[in-house]
């Protein structure tokens, strides 16, 4: 009954006889037990998970050593396993997922927090909304099916043809399609909800007097934006971002469709590559060889404990503005 | 600013007559504060653009869906099976049923132990194990699905050397368990304190005052947060390509491999057969009219906050 929580001396002052206590008090402290026992599922299971996928590639892990993680050569039939080209491959197409959905969120969230009309403000974060809710598999059919020829048939050839970019590296090559790029687009809309769903909540939590303090000093509304609102959401603003880098590493589905799953390093844009979750994806099912299955799934246990990295530290950084502002 | 240089800044303005000075200032304010609000509609039209282009996506893979999708959505994509490439007139009724299989072990596993977990997290909201399974609630929420499903794989598969929807179903429910666990809690603490008191007050039992008053009136937010998380992993595929597997016959048993929609619309759109693809496309329809309506179900049901699935 230490809990904290309001507590009358309930139960026992009220009920009239003592059986019924004890049968109210055995009750109470069973209800606790499950209550604890449900509790106790999260960490439980967590714990099972990282066991399960840490046991499975620790074959793979103790075979290769650090070699694991810096060797660029997959090749499943001579059992020979580095999933360099793969963790290169997660990087890229996240930060190209970033640089693309950042400042279109922070702008989203500026816009529907600060200066959008109520009218706007409800249908367009709807619609931002929705855009989380859209399962990883549509994005990645409208992603192959749709984005892929357009990118193969106007951006490529854009920036090879008409800005004459085709000598730099970063847009060398021939033009498939299936791509970084196309990996690093899809993932911009896909973690451009979530990004500026905690921005604005981030802006939200920004007090009223901060606003009004820089208004009557006379500043315009960008300037009360720009001085006042945004510097004191900074950290929950990366915060955000950062939890939408944890989303884009994980993703699995709409990236194998369109990356072209190939496990090379390449600086161009427009080559095809993989990433750690596409390569278990799209290899898990065809791993004959113990090995190969173990090499899977210590890239998975990689892929575990990078997530978990990023997310603890968006998570701080969030908490760290939620409680100043409070 | 140099205009302003040009009066003289220390000696007190003996004559009064310092109209060049006050004129000076008069016409550098202006100026400034025409460039600062031209910054200020610049920026708003920025921000408001970025707003549009965020979400011309959404509505690019709408029209595609509806327009790709809606042609081959028949009577029968519901009640047909799966045909081989080539021949005309194959459904995925199999598929269908499957993923709502998938999402009824997945929520028989899940929603109890969310909600009893989010339960305990509202009762004993700053002990230490409540912190902790809080945070690890969250960093559960954040582990990619496809770890959720070699871990499944591993843990149910592997072992059994056989696919099964029960493992599909598992993977699932480790998925739900975080967004059930803080709907619960959330909503649970939005009951006013006032209502566990009077109950206690009243001589129920903790246990009672807990189930009978605090849940039940947390009940219909609760439901919204179960609808949401059932919302997000009806389409989920990454969990159940080495789990459930698919299954190209009809199925319900849970210790066999079992079709899903999401994985049957992923097995089609990599074809280079205009059948399948064109049945991936209608997939994708019925899959995504699925979700918003479990989604826009819950969010207009309580009109509580939890509009996006998770965070």
């Amino acid at each position: 009954m230490m809990d904290g929580s309001a507590t009358p001396p309930a139960s026992a002052a009220a009920a009239p006889g003592g059986v019924r206590i004890d049968g109210a008090q055995v009750a109470d402290r069973a209800y606790r037990w499950v209550t604890t026992a449900f509790a106790l599922v999260v960490p439980l299971l967590l714990c099972l998970i990282a066991w399960e996928v840490f046991a499975a590639g620790w074959p793979a892990l103790s075979k290769f050593g650090l070699g694991f993680f810096t060797e660029s050569d997959w090749d499943a039939v001579n059992g020979r396993f580095g999933a360099a080209p793969a963790i290169f491959g997660t990087i890229v197409s996240s930060v190209i997922a970033l640089i693309i959905a950042t400042p279109l969120s922070l702008g989203i969230a500026i816009f529907l927090s600060e200066f959008a009309p109520r009218w706007v403000r409800q249908p367009i974060a709807f619609l931002v909304d929705l855009l989380a809710a859209i399962p990883s598999v549509v994005y990645g059919l409208w992603g192959v099916l749709v984005l892929v020829p357009l990118l193969r048939s106007f951006v490529m050839p854009f920036f090879k043809d008409t800005l004459h970019l085709g000598d730099f590296a970063l847009f060398s090559g021939p033009a498939y399609g299936p791509s970084m790029l196309a990996a690093g687009v899809i993932l911009a809309i896909m973690v451009l909800p979530y990004i500026s769903a905690v921005t604005r909540e981030v802006l939200l939590a920004v007090p009223r007097s901060q606003r009004e303090a820089a208004l009557a000093l006379g500043a315009t509304r960008w300037e009360m934006i720009w001085d006042a609102v945004l510097p004191y959401a900074r950290s929950g603003i990366i915060g955000g971002v950062v939890l939408g880098l944890g989303r884009a590493l994980g993703e699995t589905m709409a990236v194998t469709m369109v990356i072209g799953n190939r496990p090379e390093i390449s600086a161009s844009l427009f080559a095809p590559g993989y990433t750690m979750a596409s390569l278990i994806a799209n290899e898990f099912s065809e791993a004959t060889s113990d090995l190969h299955v173990s090499a899977l799934m210590a890239v998975g246990a990689a892929l575990f404990i990078v997530t978990v990295i990023v997310n603890a530290i968006a998570r701080w950084l969030v908490w760290r503005t939620a409680r100043t502002a409070a | 600013m140099s205009a302003a240089m040009q009066a003289p800044p220390l000696s007190p303005p003996r004559q009064p007559g310092g109209r060049s000075y006050r004129e000076a200032l008069a016409a550098s304010t202006a100026r400034t504060l025409r460039r600062r609000r031209i910054t200020n509609y610049v920026m708003l039209g920025l921000t408001s653009a970025a707003a549009l282009v965020a979400t011309l996506p959404l509505l690019f893979i709408l029209a595609h869906l509806v327009a790709k999708g809606g042609s081959s959505l028949t009577w029968g994509f519901f009640t047909r099976m799966p045909k081989p490439p080539g021949e005309a007139g194959g459904g995925m009724a199999n598929a269908i049923v499957g993923t709502g299989m998938l999402i009824l072990i997945a929520s028989a596993l899940g929603l109890p132990i969310g909600i009893g977990a989010g339960l305990f997290l509202a009762e004993r909201r700053d002990s230490k194990l409540a912190t902790t399974v809080r945070f690890l609630s969250d960093v559960l929420n954040g582990l990619p699905s496809i770890v959720l499903g070699i871990f499944a794989w591993q843990l149910l598969v592997r072992p059994f050397r056989h696919f099964s929807a029960l493992a599909g179903g598992i993977a699932l429910a480790a998925m739900m368990i975080p967004l059930v666990t803080r709907a619960t809690e959330e909503m649970i603490r939005l009951v006013p304190v006032s209502l566990r008191e009077a109950a206690l007050a009243l001589g129920y039992p903790r246990w009672r005052t807990s189930l009978g008053v605090v849940l039940r009136t947390a009940l219909p937010g609760i439901m919204t947060g179960a609808l949401v998380a059932v919302a997000r992993i009806a389409g989920e595929t990454a969990p159940l390509i080495f789990t459930a597997f698919g299954n190209q016959f009809w199925s319900l048993s849970p210790l066999q491999p079992i079709a899903a929609l999401p994985m049957q619309i992923y097995n089609y759109a990599s074809t280079p057969y205009d059948d399948w693809r064109a049945q991936a496309w209608a997939g994708a329809l019925v899959l995504l009219v699925l979700v918003l309506i479990i989604s826009l179900a819950a969010r207009f049901a309580t009109r509580s906050r939890f509009g996006l699935g998770g965070d």
